[in-house]
């Protein structure tokens, strides 16, 4: 793997994922997330030339529902594990700006 | 595009991602039920949640329903498609990922003719439509926070990328409306601009030529449009601001230098905003969903699916107009949607004049939909009563005048069109000894009129148009015209 997890690449990927991050967290995170490329780095070694490359480990496709509604949860359930609310809403702090 | 203080030559070059929400029963990946306006989180799941340990599974018609669309715009349907995970973090979207489709979409290379106002039409070319699930609504007006409603997360959303080939507004427009019409003749979304079942992204650049050198503007991209009005206006301002910008500084304010960037709309002051430079944007890191398993499609499901698209609107106001002798205009305005068409063709094949027909639906018909915001074929007529009104009519049974009034009390009251016609005394007469009576009268209620037309002076056309409207109001509009004419000539000539 010609990747390295260095301290810069945690941070962007900490960023990305809007979490705070300490330099002992950076570093910690560094050496971890360089250990498991590592570990996935040996599958490179194996021969692929003649193996067809594959999207999913299932050997399935076509798994369709048919488009008819079930009960869903009621709205105090769906709240239930929410860490905060208001009224009917998942509460989060003020949000400005688009998504995706 | 030329200004001429400059000679500039300015084209503007727009492509357009268009989100259509399709209308099936349900999410795309839950059983919850995909409903607009219900009180928050009550559509939700585990699911949709986004709770550890739960599987989703693909709505059948949610897939069916993406490859009719793509065929109709003429696109490939590959035999496989597989769903990715779009990674990004905002609180409307439970899991963290957007399941969506990166590299092998469900169509794609296809076109969408659209009518300019020449009368011609043009391609667009439509460079991939994919599926993906639509994220939750956040709520900003409670004080100090924000609510998240999750009853939209995993609402099956169709994305349709266009090519960058639209160069004015008029054809951004023609392209956004012709795609409204298609999914709603389609019958896979309801395509409500209120209730944000369609949204726009444009990208918009122009090329301009001065004194043979062509300068490329910054791509801009404008966010989350939810109306024609807003498409338009966020257009037509980006156009004239580029140039604007370009003028003030032609060397830097170039794509080479600046790249590609993006815009929010203000629907107060109808400009485009710029937005903070979202530095990591680009940086999804897609991959595959191990949760879900590939789709792939035989040729006997595409064929299946290709048979049910039937006649598109372009194909049907041609024949319109070739078939029934209807002008663009009206053949334009019957194809608005299928079941308007619908409508005149059933009311044809019962027998009725294809002439008369539209006339009552273009008249009292476009009037009354447009009165109550509906469409023409949502008036309440069947196609019983259009056919044998329109039958009566050309038998000589009513005239236009009265055919108006039985069509407007129809749609009121309901009812057939002779029983109401003979109700309210709307028959022709074809008594002529009847009619020969109501001229009688006029003349002799009427002196100076028939002086006039004996006169011959120059108020006689006008006289005579006046004692044929007596005679006309004296039988309360059911007297044949040209008998009535006919007997006043013999009378008064």
């Amino acid at each position: 793997m010609s990747t390295r997890i260095d301290a810069e690449l945690v941070r962007h990927i900490g960023k990305l994922s809007r979490i705070e991050l300490t330099d002992e967290e950076v570093s910690a995170f560094a050496r971890q997330l360089g250990d498991v490329l590592e570990a996935f780095g040996k599958l490179q070694e194996l021969d692929t030339q003649n193996v067809e490359p594959m999207a999913h480990a299932v050997e399935l496709a076509n798994v369709l529902a048919d488009d008819a509604p079930r009960p869903s949860l009621t709205t105090e359930e769906a709240l239930a594990n929410a860490p905060d609310r208001v009224e009917n809403f998942f509460r989060v702090p003020k949000v400005i700006g688009g998504g995706a | 595009m030329t200004n001429t203080a400059q000679t500039d030559t300015i084209q503007p070059v727009v492509g357009l991602e268009i989100h259509v929400e399709l209308a099936t029963e349900t999410k795309m990946f839950c059983r919850c039920r995909n409903h607009f306006g219900d009180p928050p989180n009550t559509n939700v799941c585990p699911v949709c949640l986004g709770m550890p340990g739960v599987l989703p599974v693909m709505n059948g018609r949610a897939v069916e329903f993406a490859m009719k669309v793509g065929l109709a715009l003429n696109c490939t349907v590959p035999g496989y498609t597989k769903w990715d995970r779009k990674n990004y973090y905002y609180p409307d979207l439970p899991k963290n990922y957007q399941i969506s489709q990166y590299d092998l979409p469900l169509a794609q290379n296809g076109f969408l003719e659209i009518p300019l106002s020449s009368g011609e039409t043009k391609q667009i070319r439509v460079l991939r439509a994919h599926l993906e699930e639509d994220a939750g609504k956040n709520t900003h007006d409670i004080p100090g926070c924000t609510g998240v409603d999750l009853n939209r997360a995993g609402v099956p959303l169709l994305e349709i990328v266009s090519e960058p080939d639209m160069n004015s507004v008029e054809e951004v427009m023609g392209y956004a409306k012709s795609m409204h019409r298609l999914v709603r003749w389609l019958g896979v979304s309801e395509a409500n601009m209120q209730m944000g079942h369609m949204r726009f992204e444009p990208n918009i650049n122009l090329h301009i030529t001065r004194g043979g050198v062509t300068y490329k503007t910054p791509i801009v991209e404008v966010k989350n449009l939810n109306s024609f009005r807003a498409l338009e206006n966020a257009v037509a301002f980006e156009i004239q601001r580029q140039y604007d910008e370009w003028q003030g500084n032609p060397e830097g304010f170039v794509l080479a230098k600046l790249g590609k960037q993006n815009r929010g709309y203000d629907d107060g002051t109808c400009k485009t905003v710029f937005q903070r430079e979202k530095e990591e944007a680009h940086d999804y890191r897609y991959l595959p969903d191990p949760d879900l398993v590939p789709v792939t499609v035989s040729d006997e499901w595409r064929q299946r699916v290709a048979g049910e698209i039937g006649e598109l609107p372009l194909a049907r106001r041609a024949r319109f107009m070739a078939d029934y002798g209807l002008n663009f205009k009206d053949a334009d305005a019957l194809t608005q949607d299928a079941p308007t068409g619908d409508l005149l063709d059933q009311s044809v094949a019962a027998g009725a004049e294809a002439k008369r027909c539209v006339n009552l639906l273009l008249g009292r018909g476009a009037a009354v939909a447009n009165e109550r915001g509906c469409a023409i074929a949502d008036i309440g007529v069947t196609v019983e009563q259009l056919a044998e009104l329109a039958k009566m009519m050309s038998a000589g049974d009513v005239n236009a005048t009265a055919a108006d009034k039985i069509f407007e009390k129809l749609l009121a009251e309901g009812g057939q069109p002779r029983a109401i016609a003979e109700k309210q005394g709307l028959l022709t007469v074809k008594d002529l000894g009847q009619v020969e009576q109501w001229v009688d009268a006029a003349i002799a209620a009427n002196p100076q009129a028939v002086e006039e037309i004996q006169s011959g002076g120059k108020k006689q056309k006008k006289a005579f148009g006046f004692l044929t409207g007596q005679v006309m109001q004296a039988s309360k509009g059911a007297a044949p015209p040209a008998e009535v004419q006919k007997l006043l000539q013999q009378k008064l000539g």
